[in-house]
């Protein structure tokens, strides 16, 4: 089973998010910011991570940088949530090494589609 | 897959509220100027959650309101725009009225936009895009939407592709089910095994696909590689030659009916949906979950463990021989059952327990709130806010405390040009403060006001007719008139202490939950209202007694005292009322047995016991045969499981198994005629004054 790290600030997201993924077969592991996503990213291993952006504590995109930046995670999609008023968050994303991002509303059927082009 | 998403409402709302909460709290704290990068930052979040959150579960009208917010707020976080106090004001205005839609969202009613409407209005003045408002995006239909094309795509990604965590496999089986997909793969650039770098990509692809899907579908699919790789993406019309031309005509001729077709589609969609039936309206806004601290489930977990522990050490001695040693050990089990489920019982309490900071946290704001429209200076102090108070009990609180509050900033604090003249410091304080006594929680709200003026509350009273000009009363009890209905010293009223609606209205509330409150006042000092609650109104501490074969209970916290009664110091007023004189005071008595309709029971006075109970600031005795035991009761309603019943507030189980009614007390006053309706005044005080006059 594939596993996904699921990691939002907002409970109702994470729950929305990780009950989509599990409905649609996936290991779902949810963490509320950044540096608790990390500390579990780094005990385990996970096959994709989906994060938002803004969180206390450690924000998505500092998250995505340090989890590129571990050998673990070299190649694992790292996908972030966004808003559409995030256009430079993209690039910004980008360059800290996100894959790609799903766009802030989104469905659980879009969810599991944009998931569709790096984890199957 | 089809997921109900109103499952995930419940939490949204939750998280939303607790949002406006914080949002709210910061934005108090904010001082235009000297912002720190911290709160905004906090206020932004809670702003972007609940636009991420209201738009993903359908709330449209939030997410829209919540964007202009986000958007202003990322200016200032970001720097180019600078935080002023009108943006403050504003903002919050705009978390109000978001709770307001919220609440109605949650009450599955539709929201009333209007103060949203206006509220976007001012924000997008502020941002400046009031002129571009919303052109509807109508991109032009394409007619070629349902003509097959070929696209001839290039896509070499760059060496890097792999390290950004996109696979280009699955884009290739994401453009195979777009339509018909031949592909050809280039190798040419990958290096002999001695130099090639196993990490990197060194193939790239060339497609053609046929397809009706639109090109931007295409473009989706590598829109996460457009800067990791070279991507082409082109239309091959002369693959088809002329054929091209001849498939857009018959699609342009089948286009047009099927345009003719629509409108009726769009009816059927926009009926269902006209008057949405309110579900069957749930408005109400007392929340009925509540979040309990892990700490506290981890202790009652522990203390189940313990009580497993005895149970089984107890059944283990009921298997045994009966024998002086096992009747030792038994006595001690049962000790250790005992103490194991007190410690349980007052645990389970403890999950209904909340900190009171749940209703001192919405005091900064109406303290700012009000202040500004006063034009007062004042400091708001809070103490002791993680004193913690039964859930229900909190909610009931709020009210009468926000009327408590109102009035020491209203009529208690001075303006800054008086509190000069008077050499205080032109800052006004008021605090709040909570802790507990004894079996209580105590709550103080306290003032450096002007203190209550006893002369024009005398003359008020009198006014009224409360008191008679011959009346001689101390300050305290001249502060107490306040209490009374229809009592309003302000000398107009104003939109904040409301219409005469005061301080009885709140006496009766916190008395609803079986508690008082105070005053103290010291002329141009301050006041101090003191509100005692019980700490749950699940749980009591009850006096046992008996009347007759009968046990009632007496809540502990109305008994001053038990006495026994000095007969020569009972005198006779009116036709069967008995008063006694006990220290300067009259104390009517209350044959409970009368009241309660019991044969058999003591009837001469000096062979009884008295038990002396206030409520409602009067004094009564009641009539009892015995005192028995001091015990913990838990109440039962009567009204769920009977019918309310005059004079008793509810119903507990004995350890025998009986049934004994709890005594209530002011509805026993008000049972027994001692009381004029509609007057906090008892008769027999204005007859034994008579008496002794």
């Amino acid at each position: 089973m594939k596993r996904i790290l699921a990691v939002d600030d907002s409970a109702s997201m994470r729950q929305m998010v990780g009950f989509t993924l599990k409905k649609a077969g996936f290991d779902v592991t949810e963490a509320k910011d950044g540096s608790e996503a990390l500390n579990i990213a780094k005990q385990q291993s996970f096959d994709a991570v989906i994060s938002d952006v803004n969180m206390p504590v450690m924000d998505g995109i500092t998250l995505i940088r340090e989890l590129r930046s571990l050998p673990n995670y070299k190649f694992t999609p790292l996908l972030m949530l966004t808003t559409e008023s995030g256009l430079d968050k993209k690039s910004e994303g980008k360059a800290a090494g996100a894959t790609g991002w799903i766009v802030k509303p989104f469905n659980p059927e879009q969810l599991l589609a944009v998931l569709k082009k790096v984890i199957r | 897959m089809s997921i109900d998403l109103s499952q995930f409402f419940e939490v949204f709302f939750e998280e939303s509220f607790e949002g406006l909460d914080a949002m709210e709290a910061e934005l108090l704290n904010l001082v235009p100027g000297e912002e720190d990068l911290e709160t905004i930052n906090t206020i932004f979040r809670a702003a972007h959650s609940i636009k991420g959150g209201s738009g993903t579960f359908g709330f449209s009208s939030v997410a829209d309101f919540t964007h202009v917010l986000e958007t202003l707020l990322d200016q200032i976080r970001e720097g180019s725009r600078d935080l002023t106090a009108e943006h403050v004001n504003l903002l919050l205005k705009s978390v109000d009225c978001l709770r307001a839609l919220l609440r109605a969202l949650q009450a599955e009613q539709q929201p009333d936009l209007t103060e949203a409407d206006e509220l976007r209005v001012k924000f997008e003045e502020i941002l400046g895009m009031r002129a571009a408002s919303k052109a509807p995006e109508q991109a032009p239909e394409t007619v070629r939407e349902s003509s097959f094309n070929t696209y001839q795509i290039d896509f070499k990604p760059h060496h890097h592709l792999f390290k950004t965590g996109n696979e280009p496999l699955y884009m290739i089986s994401e453009l195979a089910e777009l339509g018909e997909l031949e592909t050809q793969a280039f190798q040419d650039d990958v290096p002999d095994i001695t130099n090639l770098a196993p990490e990197d990509c060194f193939l790239s692809w060339r497609f053609f696909l046929t397809t009706d899907k639109e090109q931007s579908c295409i473009e989706e699919i590598f829109e996460w590689v457009e800067d990791d790789a070279d991507i082409t993406i082109t239309l091959c019309g002369g693959l088809f030659g002329d054929e091209e031309d001849v498939a857009v005509e018959t699609v342009a001729e089948e286009a047009a009916p099927a345009q003719e077709a629509e409108p009726a589609v769009v009816k059927a969609a926009i009926d269902p949906k006209k008057p949405a039936p309110v579900k069957a309206a749930t408005a109400n806004a007392e929340s009925t979950s509540i979040r309990v601290g892990i700490d506290k489930v981890d202790s009652l977990i522990n203390m189940v463990g313990e009580l497993v522990i005895t149970q089984a050490m107890l059944s283990q001695l009921g298997e045994q021989e009966i024998t002086e040693a096992t009747i030792a050990s038994l006595q001690e089990g049962l000790a250790q059952l005992a103490h194991n489920t007190r410690d349980l019982q007052e645990n389970v309490m403890r999950i209904r327990m909340l900190p009171i900071s749940f209703v001192f946290s919405r005091f900064p704001r109406l303290v700012r709130d009000i202040s500004q429209k006063l034009d007062k200076q004042v400091e708001l102090k809070l103490l002791g806010e993680q004193t913690e108070l039964d859930k229900t009990v909190m909610e009931k609180l709020s009210d009468p405390m926000v009327h408590l509050v109102r009035n020491s900033l209203d009529h208690g604090l001075e303006t800054v040009d008086k509190r000069v003249a008077a050499g205080k410091n032109p800052v006004g304080t008021v605090t709040l403060n909570s802790f507990h006594q004894g079996g209580n929680i105590v709550i103080e709200i306290m003032d450096d006001g002007q203190g209550l003026n006893t002369t024009k509350i005398r003359e008020k009273a009198i006014k009224n007719g409360l008191i008679s000009e011959t009346d001689d009363l101390s300050d305290n009890e001249i502060n107490e008139l306040i209490f009374l209905p229809g009592f309003s010293t302000a000398d107009q009223v104003s939109d904040l202490s409301g219409r005469g609606v005061g301080m009885d209205v709140v006496r009766r509330n916190i008395e609803a939950l079986s508690g008082s409150v105070e005053v103290a006042s010291a002329p141009g000092v301050g006041s101090t209202f003191t509100i005692r609650l019980p700490l749950t109104l699940a749980i009591l501490d009850g006096q046992l007694v008996r009347i007759a074969e009968h046990t009632y209970i007496i809540p502990l916290i109305s008994i001053i005292e038990s006495l026994q009664i000095d007969i020569s110091k009972v005198s006779r007023v009116g036709k069967d009322l008995d008063v006694l004189r006990l220290r300067d005071e009259y104390i009517p008595i209350l044959r409970l047995y009368n009241i309660f309709n019991h044969k058999g029971a003591i009837e001469t006075l000096d062979k009884t016991l008295l038990v002396v109970v206030e409520s409602d600031n009067q004094k009564v005795g009641l009539l009892v045969d015995d005192l028995l035991s001091q015990q913990q009761v838990v109440i039962k309603s009567l009204e769920a499981n009977y019918q309310k019943v005059d004079g008793v507030s509810g119903a507990t189980i004995l350890g025998d198994g009986r049934v004994s009614l709890i005594v209530d007390i002011s509805g026993l006053i008000k049972l027994s005629g001692l009381r004029k309706p509609g007057s906090q005044e008892l008769i027999i005080e204005s007859k034994a004054n008579l008496e002794a006059s």
